[in-house]
């Protein structure tokens, strides 16, 4: 028996799926319809957790410890703590605002409140104090810098005391209570996006193993005909890839409308994250994913449905 | 290639026995018809040929191979050398007549060339030389079995089993696929063949085994159908 060279059995499979694909013109639509949810899943799935990343990432931007200093604080002092603190390995950034600096950005809140101005002038004196801006990298971590700030607090060269107040320990519970939701959020959306794609790619499958469960009787025609197992599974295979292509090219191009209609929407309610400019920005990698989901799927979901009807 | 069929039983359960002790050997290049009444296990045997059921007890030899002792990939050379016709035809659906039977030949691994010069050359054998783009929905019961003739010889297989071929068809058609099997037997192929129609076991005037509840009652050299 002559063998045929593994070159002109995958090109007998791929034309044999692509016969199978356009021939069962309606089952692969349907295939495609169901893929194209599944695939709209995965795909919202990145979206919203772009969207729950930026918003999370502005959230934590937002959260800070301020370090106010008494007005007789010398600048030395501050700025050797303000090193101190750049030392510990959970800060992020450390600001800091001097005693006229802080009058100056009080000036210029104050622009058009006379009277503010006028009790300003009458002091005399500046009456604000110098202070450190302190961002951590993550929300949990200001607990340990607010406490080595309570620490450091005696420290000054004369030995007198040089922190006015640590506004921490008055944002901390509602500190305390955003990383608490920030966390959740993550995880919560985490697990609704896996419940959801899994959900989505058990009927798919399911919709596939249907369409195979009406050739069944041609496979077994095909095994009684001396096919090897795996020149019947190929051609299942590739419609379950052309399938998966197809699908995954039909949600790329919905997603276009989609995001740019929601786009100046997520823009005024995410903080400055536009769906849109997120899809063209990250176009390919979108794609890719969107694209590899389909064709795994398609193929896998083929593959084991093929073989449950492979009794010979 | 002979076929012995060495004391083979099939029992599904302990009071539905398909098949009971069944001894017979067809020589190479003989025209056997099996007969007998429905549930009588003709069809059970053609089965057990292909592999599609394993016996109960007994063996099963092709010239000097026991089928049941074949892995699938082993099995799927066996069954290349088989050529298989049913009462439903068993044409693939979604293919036209010619891809049916390069089907048969791909799954073989026979090579482009082969398959473009011999489809169009077997279908001519079965006179069907002008349907070969057609689907099998647009073939009448007589064509189709002549496609699913032409894909059973086609791998120039050196047996062919025919269960109840004619049992969808119409005398003439009877008569012209009967004509057709004692032409492949004329060419050097063994023919298997059931059958509860008496005027084609008269036809063909050749061995004939009765069976009856899973036993062989009768083996007749040139046979009449006796029931």
């Amino acid at each position: 028996m002559e063998k045929t060279e593994f070159k002109t059995k995958l090109r007998r499979i791929t034309k044999a799926g692509f016969f199978n694909f356009w021939r069962s013109g309606y089952v692969s639509f349907a295939s495609i319809l169901v893929m194209v949810i599944t695939l709209s899943v995965i795909g919202s799935v990145i979206f919203v957790s772009a969207v729950l990343n930026t918003t999370m990432q502005e959230l934590r931007n937002k959260v800070d410890i301020n370090v106010y200093f008494i007005t007789t604080a010398a600048e030395n002092d501050i700025l050797s703590l303000k090193t101190k603190i750049e030392a510990l390995p959970e800060v992020k950034m450390v600001e800091y605002t001097s005693r006229e600096k802080a009058l100056e950005n009080f000036r210029l809140l104050h622009e058009n409140d006379q009277i503010t101005l006028q009790a300003l002038e009458e002091l005399g004196d500046n009456p604000l104090g110098g202070s450190l801006n302190i961002k951590a990298k993550e929300p949990s971590q200001y607990e340990g810098i607010a406490n080595f700030l309570n620490e450091e607090n005696i420290l000054s060269n004369e030995g007198n005391k040089i922190i006015d107040k640590i506004n921490y320990f008055e944002n901390r519970t509602a500190i305390d209570k955003l990383s608490r939701i920030i966390d959740s959020a993550e995880r919560l959306g985490l697990a609704i996006s896996l419940a959801l794609v899994l959900v989505s790619i058990i009927i798919t499958f399911n919709t596939i193993r249907l369409a195979i469960y009406i050739s069944r009787e041609e496979i077994s025609v095909m095994q009684l005909v001396g096919a090897s197992r795996n020149y019947i599974k190929g051609p299942f295979v590739v419609t379950g890839v052309i399938v998966g292509l197809i699908s995954g090219l039909i949600t790329m191009l919905l997603f276009f409308p989609i995001s740019y209609w929601l786009g100046s929407t997520t823009q005024n309610f995410f903080i400055g994250f536009n769906i849109f400019d997120y899809y063209l920005g990250n176009f390919f990698e979108i794609l890719f994913i969107v694209i590899g989901s389909g064709i795994i799927i398609g193929a896998l979901s083929s593959f084991l449905a093929v073989r449950k009807y492979l009794k010979l | 290639m002979s076929i012995i069929f060495d004391n083979v039983s099939k029992k599904y359960s302990d009071n539905c026995v398909a098949l009971d002790k069944v001894c017979f050997v067809v020589k190479p290049n003989e025209f056997v018809s099996i007969v007998g009444p429905s549930g009588a296990g003709k069809t059970t045997l053609l089965k057990m040929l292909l592999a599609e059921e394993k016996p109960t007890e007994g063996k099963i030899m092709l010239h000097d191979i026991d089928i049941n002792f074949l892995s699938s990939k082993d099995m799927n050379f066996v069954r290349r050398k088989i050529g298989a016709v049913f009462q439903d035809f068993r044409l693939l659906p979604q293919k036209n007549v010619y891809e049916n039977i390069a089907f048969a030949m791909e799954a073989a691994g026979r090579p482009d060339e082969e398959i473009e010069s011999d489809v169009p050359h077997v279908l001519e054998l079965v006179d069907l030389g002008n349907k070969i783009w057609n689907f099998p929905h647009e073939l009448s019961g007589g064509e189709k079995q002549r496609v699913a003739i032409a894909r059973a010889i086609v791998n120039q297989p050196d047996i062919i089993i025919a269960d109840e071929p004619t049992g969808n068809l119409d005398p003439i058609n009877t008569y012209d696929i009967v004509q057709i099997f004692k032409k492949i037997n004329d060419l050097g192929t063994t023919v298997v063949l059931t059958t509860h129609n008496k005027g084609v076991i008269d036809s063909i005037g050749r061995r004939v085994i009765t069976m009856q509840e899973g036993k062989v009652i009768r083996d007749d050299k040139t046979g009449k159908y006796i029931l």
